[in-house]
C-alpha cells in the first residue's frame, strides 16, 4: 500500500481551504463590503442624483483642491524620498540612524497632531504668526497649509519603499560606474534610477492615494472654508454632517474609484512588465 | 612608468586593515596580491581603484599622484568578484557604458562606440551575446563581460578582485589562461587579488604576499617560493 507523497512544506488540503476561507472572508468583510456599500449608497437615489452631487460647485472645487494638493505634495515627497533613500542606502555617515527614525516619524504621529504642529508654528498665535501676518502670507486656512500637512503625512511612503530596495541592491553597480568614469549625477541617472523604477512607481502610487485621502491633518489646518480650503475627504464629512448622504457617498465613491484606479494601474504595469520586474529582482 | 605604492595605511573604525603596505612594480606587470582573508589585499585594491580613501601613504603611477585623483578620473578598470554588471542594461550597454559617460569632447561617435563594443565582444569570445541581459548569462560569461567593460575605457591600470572566486574550478582554470592572454595582448599594468596560491603563481609576473595589512615579500613566483623572507611567507606558501 503506497502512501501518498506530500512535500514537507505542503499543507493538508483541509488546512489550505480553511486558511483560504478565513482570508477571503476577512478581505470580503473589511475591504470589499464597505467599498460596495459606498457605491450602493452613492447610487441610492439614482445616477442623476449622484452626478448632480458631484457636479455641485463645492464638490468640484474640493476635487480640484485635492488634486492640486496631491499634485504638489507627491512630486516633492518623491524627490525627498529618493534623496533620503539614496543617502541612507549608498553611504555611511554620522546621524544615519537618526535620519531613518526621523523619516518614520509621520507614521507614528497621529495625523491630527501633525496638523496641530502646523497650527502651532504658523498660526496667528504661533511662532511665525506675527511675521507671516506682517507679510500678508497665509499658510493656515489656505493652500500652503494643506500642502504642508499633506507632505508631512505622506513623506515616509517613498523613502520607506526605496530604502530596503536600494540597500538590498547594494553599492556594487554604483562603484563600478565610478571606476568607469561616471560622475555622481550620471551614476544616479543611468544606474541607480533604472534599478529602482518599479519600487519607485509603486511608492508614488501609494503616496498619491494617501495624499488624496488624508483627512485628520488637513482637517486641522484647512479651516474648512467652503469652496476654498475643502478637500475631498473634508467635503465628504461636510455633506454627511448636513444629512446629504447621497452627496457624501458620491464624493466618497470618487475617492474610492481613484484608489481602485491606482491599484488597477499598478497591476496592469506589473503584468505588462513582468519580465523586467523579475530580472530587476535577481542579482 | 612603474607603479609605486608607498606605506599605505587604512583603518576601519579601530581595525587596521592596511598597516604600511609598500610595493613597486614595473609598467605592464601582472601583480598578484596573495594572502589570507583579512590581510588587506582587497582594501589595497579598492584604494588603488579609488573606492576607498587611504588614511596615509602615497601611490605614484604614470607620473600621477594617484591618491589625489577621484576614482572617475583614474581610468583604473575594476573587475569585481560579484561582477557588478548593470542589471538593467544589455551586455553591449554594459561594455559601452564607460565610453558613453565620457565628457562630450572625449566621447567617441556612436558608430565608433559600437565598433569598439563589437571588438571587445570578440576579444572576450562573447560575439553574439551583445543583446542579452546579465541575468541570462552564466557566471563565466558575466565575468568576461565585466572584463570587457573594464577594458573598454582603455584603462591605465586593471584591478581585479578575486574575479574567479564565484566560479567553478573548470571555468576558473579556463579563465586564468584566457585572462593572462588578454593581459599580454593589452599590455596594461594589472593588479589581481587572490587567496589561491596556485592561481597567483600560474598567472603573475610578481607575487606580493600580504599579511595583517603589510606586504611581507614581493618577487617573481620562483623567487618567493625558493627564498621566503619571513616565517609567515614560508608557512603560507608551504601550506
Amino acid at each position: 500500500m503506497a502512501r501518498k507523497f506530500r512535500k514537507p512544506t505542503d499543507d493538508p488540503l483541509v488546512l489550505k481551504l480553511l486558511l483560504g476561507a478565513i482570508a477571503i472572508s476577512f478581505v470580503g468583510l473589511f475591504l470589499v463590503l464597505p467599498l460596495a456599500v459606498v457605491f450602493k449608497e452613492a447610487l441610492a437615489k439614482g445616477f442623476g442624483a449622484t452626478l448632480a452631487a458631484i457636479s455641485d460647485q463645492d464638490s468640484l472645487s474640493s476635487i480640484r483642491l485635492s488634486l492640486i494638493a496631491a499634485g504638489i505634495a507627491v512630486p516633492l515627497n518623491t524627490v525627498f524620498g529618493i534623496a533620503a533613500a539614496w543617502a541612507i542606502a549608498k553611504f555611511d555617515f554620522p546621524g544615519k540612524t537618526f535620519l531613518v527614525t526621523l523619516i518614520d516619524l509621520p507614521f507614528s504621529v497621529s495625523p491630527v497632531v501633525a496638523g496641530l504642529i502646523y497650527v502651532l508654528v504658523f498660526g496667528a498665535q504661533g511662532w511665525f504668526g506675527p511675521y507671516l501676518l506682517d507679510h500678508d502670507v497665509h499658510i493656515l486656512f489656505a493652500l500652503p497649509g494643506i500642502v504642508l500637512a499633506t507632505i508631512f503625512v505622506t513623506f515616509p511612503f517613498v523613502a520607506r519603499e526605496l530604502i530596503p530596495l536600494m540597500t538590498d541592491q547594494g553599492r556594487d553597480e554604483e562603484e563600478a560606474a565610478a571606476t568607469l568614469g561616471a560622475s555622481g549625477f550620471q551614476t544616479f541617472l543611468r544606474v541607480t534610477l533604472p534599478n529602482i523604477k518599479w519600487g519607485l512607481l509603486y511608492a508614488v502610487l501609494l503616496c498619491n492615494a494617501r495624499a488624496l485621502g488624508e483627512f485628520g491633518a488637513v482637517s486641522v489646518v484647512s479651516g474648512k472654508i467652503r469652496g476654498e480650503t475643502v478637500t475631498m475627504p473634508l467635503q465628504v464629512q461636510l455633506m454627511y454632517e448636513n444629512y446629504d448622504y447621497v452627496g457624501a457617498f458620491s464624493v466618497a465613491a470618487i475617492l474610492a474609484m481613484l484608489a481602485l484606479l491606482t491599484l488597477a494601474l499598478k497591476t496592469l504595469l506589473e503584468w505588462r512588465y513582468a519580465d523586467e520586474l523579475a530580472a530587476s529582482h535577481r542579482h | 612608468m612603474s607603479l609605486v605604492i608607498d606605506s599605505v595605511c587604512k583603518k576601519f573604525q579601530r581595525f587596521p586593515a592596511l598597516n604600511g603596505a609598500s610595493l613597486t612594480a614595473p609598467q605592464g606587470a601582472f601583480v598578484a596580491l596573495l594572502g589570507p582573508s583579512g590581510s588587506g589585499k582587497t582594501t589595497l585594491l579598492r584604494i588603488l581603484g579609488g573606492l576607498e580613501q587611504a588614511d596615509s601613504g602615497a601611490v605614484r603611477f604614470a607620473d600621477l599622484n594617484w591618491l589625489d585623483m577621484p576614482a572617475r578620473q583614474r581610468k583604473a578598470g575594476f573587475v569585481f568578484q560579484q561582477y557588478a554588471l548593470f542589471r538593467h542594461m544589455t551586455v553591449a550597454g554594459n561594455i559601452a557604458f564607460g565610453l558613453e559617460v565620457r565628457p562630450r569632447n572625449e566621447r567617441p561617435a556612436r558608430a565608433e562606440i559600437q565598433r569598439r563594443v563589437e571588438e571587445l565582444l570578440e576579444l572576450v569570445q562573447l560575439k553574439d551575446l551583445g543583446k542579452r541581459y546579465p541575468s541570462q548569462l552564466s557566471g563565466g560569461q558575466r565575468q568576461r563581460v565585466a572584463l570587457a567593460r573594464a577594458l573598454a575605457i582603455e584603462p591605465r591600470m586593471l584591478l581585479l578582485d578575486e574575479p574567479f572566486g564565484a566560479l567553478d574550478t573548470k571555468v576558473r582554470k579556463e579563465l586564468r589562461v584566457w585572462l593572462r592572454h588578454i593581459h599580454d595582448k593589452a599590455g596594461v599594468t594589472s593588479v589581481f587579488v587572490t587567496h589561491d596560491q596556485e592561481e597567483a603563481f600560474e598567472m603573475a609576473d610578481l607575487v606580493a604576499v600580504m599579511n595583517k595589512g603589510r606586504i611581507e615579500q614581493v618577487g617573481t613566483p620562483q623567487d618567493v617560493r625558493r627564498d621566503p623572507r619571513t616565517a609567515f611567507v614560508s608557512e603560507f606558501l608551504s601550506a
